[in-house]
């Protein structure tokens, strides 16, 4: 499986944010994009996501199931995170799988991310941190290859960050693709670097 | 769980645990149709004639009311973004939130008209005969709010923009529903022309409303 | 005890157990007395035996009243002396009150049918009566959205408050326009007008519902200090499990 992006050009708001982008991921690489505020790293994750449309250049996924959109087999990590405050922790992350078509066991998700003792608690309840670990549980109990990651360890402490990194790596192992956006290191050794605006 | 029974769970659930949930519409139903007659003054014959009005007027400002937050919220917490990356249509997805949004909106609305109806003097006979065109109608009344709530989360703006939108789509469903209604009162002209084609102005809007309002979500919303 | 040591939730509690059977007996005497009463009253020679809803619709729409009046009361208490049960007692009054004002609506309208030939018109007496069930409706429909307990409880005060106009209105409105309704008979200047058969039973059938409406309020308030003691220990509770995930 690759993912191919091929001079790619990204229009927000009438003003053009980047152009001439490209990039090519192979399964179980990682890519993190890099570049100063505004420079258009999450205009490229919700590009790759099919929330915000190409302007210019091509991208293609080649080698997953051909009449699925890419959107349908990526994970979308953004700023927010998708959470009810009026739903508990469990029904949260149960709506996702049922909705996404999953049948993975929302438990060993929750697990996955320790947060399996506050299953049956209010979301409202919960810390930033802890809604920011109950998203990446959605990224463990439905599988799809291509995660897009938008500055994930933002809000975690630094074990949360050692979990995140060992869901990425096992990830990557498995066959899957990460494009994430960061600031600084986010704990994938071998990723490439993709910067932008460096003009 | 399909994602149809999941979608529709999940905001019958939420309308339930949020804000008071069905009786909100229905109790705001209750008060606009009591404001009439303070109005208009007690003239119960009168009221017996554009009774059916006011209870149509009031079922779609009822309506309105909930819409407003149908997308909002979604979109506000980041949901709406994984809502269209799902396997399911976004046509479809949209359509089930509507689903979701006339059982526990519209739904009471027209369990409650009877009983406003009698306040308002309109026909003892006419009430169930009221409340079948309110059942055929309401659904045209929330879909086609759709497109408004559609529009109202892309542009960013709220409230009164929405009704200005909404309203004047619903104008043949007013009309052919009050039409459906006065004939099942006064009699002469028959029932059946005018609330087959408020089944069918409701059929048409079913398809039409969610296809409006995803093409809208998916183009505003970049 | 002084009023003032009632203040204590814990005590309140104390004293509602040991109180509350005793009120439940008062209150089932008076309607068993009551009751007999009614049946042997006389009937109307209009209206037959229909005249007896009056000894339900009478007192519910007292009551109904009375229900505004003690939230107004208990929204003095939360505004002005801040009592700390003040807001428990204006919660718990509220759904009581708007039961017997829908039970006066509903009894009245039933009555009205045979009578006047109509189940609801838009005179004075009924209109102000609906208006106080949606008055109460919407002080409920605040108690509902309201997150947490304390939230809603200054907002409903004030709205209990400004209520309290509607009742002058709703007593005086049959004296001030001319209306279908039965102009004042029991509350009047130089003394009541029904006949003492129908209005000592009306009477004893108005005292009993009143007992009645101060058991069930009594009993309403200690389960709303129960439910925020549960509600409290939830959020303890909680709270302990955020801090150990963390």
């Amino acid at each position: 499986m690759e993912l191919q992006g091929d001079q790619l050009a990204c229009n927000r708001g009438g003003r053009e944010v980047f152009s001439g982008v490209c990039f090519n991921l192979l399964a179980g690489e990682a890519l993190v994009v890099t570049g100063r505020n505004g420079a258009g790293k999450s205009s490229l994750l919700r590009m790759v996501a099919g929330l915000v449309r190409v302007a210019a250049g091509q991208l293609a996924l080649k080698g997953g199931a051909p009449d699925i959109p890419i959107a349908e087999q990526a994970h979308y990590l953004g700023h927010l995170d998708a959470m009810k405050p009026a739903l508990t922790v469990g029904e949260n992350l149960q709506f996702w799988t049922g909705f996404l078509g999953a049948r993975r066991d929302t438990t060993s998700a929750l697990e996955a991310v320790d947060l399996a003792p506050l299953a049956d608690l209010p979301a409202a309840y919960l810390s930033a941190g802890q809604r920011r670990r109950l998203s990446i549980s959605r990224l463990v109990a439905v599988p799809r290859p291509i995660w897009l990651l938008d500055e994930p360890t933002s809000s975690l402490d630094a074990p949360s960050q050692t979990r995140l990194a060992q869901l990425m790596r096992e990830h990557l192992r498995t066959g899957g693709m990460i494009i994430a956006a960061a600031h600084g290191a986010i704990g994938l050794e071998r990723a490439r670097e993709l910067k932008l605006g460096s003009a | 769980m399909s994602a149809f029974a999941s979608l529709l769970g999940r905001d019958m659930r939420l309308s339930v645990r949020v804000g008071g949930g069905a009786l909100m519409g229905a109790l705001f139903f209750l008060v606009v149709v009591s404001m009439i007659p303070f109005a208009i003054g007690p003239d119960l014959a009168l009221l017996a004639r554009i009774g059916p009005a006011i209870l149509w007027l009031g079922a779609l400002l009822a309506s309105l009311l909930a819409l407003d937050r149908l997308f909002a919220t979604d979109y506000e917490d980041g949901s709406l973004d994984l809502l269209m990356m799902g396997g399911m249509p976004l046509e479809l997805a949209v359509a089930t939130k509507a689903i979701a949004h006339w059982i526990t909106t519209g739904l009471p609305l027209v369990i409650i008209a009877p009983l406003l109806g009698l306040m308002l003097n309109v026909d003892l006979h006419a009430l169930e005969w009221l409340a079948l065109t309110l059942a055929a109608g309401t659904p045209a009344l929330t879909f086609l709010g759709l497109i408004g709530a559609a529009l109202s989360v892309a542009l960013r703006r709220g409230g009164l923009l929405l009704a200005v939108l909404v309203l004047p789509l619903t104008v043949p469903v007013l009309i052919f529903g009050v039409a459906a209604t006065n004939a099942a009162i006064v009699g002469p002209a028959p029932f059946g022309p005018p609330f087959t084609i408020l089944c069918a102005l409701s059929l048409a809007s079913l398809v039409l409303g969610p296809i409006a309002a995803a093409a809208v979500l998916r183009h505003g919303l970049e | 005890m002084p009023v003032i040591d009632l203040a204590n939730p814990t005590r309140f509690l104390n004293v509602v157990n040991r109180v509350l059977p005793w009120l439940i007996a008062a209150t089932l005497i008076l309607f068993v007395i009551g009751l007999y009463r009614v049946m042997n009253a006389p009937d109307d020679y209009q209206q037959g035996a229909t005249v007896k809803i009056m000894f339900l619709h009478v007192p519910a729409a007292w009551l109904g009243m009375f229900g505004w009046g003690l939230m107004s009361i208990a929204a003095l208490g939360t505004l002005v002396w801040r009592h700390p049960l003040a807001d428990v007692a204006g919660k718990a009054a509220a759904p009581i009150g708007a039961a017997f004002t829908f039970i006066c609506l509903v009894t009245g309208s039933l009555w009205g049918r045979p009578t006047w030939g109509t189940y609801w018109v838009w005179d004075a007496r009924l209109t102000s009566m609906l208006v106080l069930l949606l008055l109460y409706l919407g002080v409920l429909a605040l108690y509902w959205t309201a997150e947490e307990p304390g939230r809603g409880a200054r907002a409903a005060a004030v709205l209990s408050l400004v209520g309290a106009v509607n009742l002058p209105i709703i007593k005086f409105s049959v004296d001030w326009w001319n209306t279908l309704h039965q102009p004042a008979s029991v509350f009047r200047m130089g003394g009541s007008s029904i006949d003492p058969a129908l209005l000592t039973p009306l009477l004893i059938m108005a005292l009993a519902f009143t007992l009645l409406f101060l058991t069930l309020h009594l009993a309403v308030m200690r389960n709303e200090i129960l439910r925020r003691r549960v509600r409290s220990m939830r959020l303890l509770q909680a709270q302990k499990l955020v801090e150990a995930s963390a």
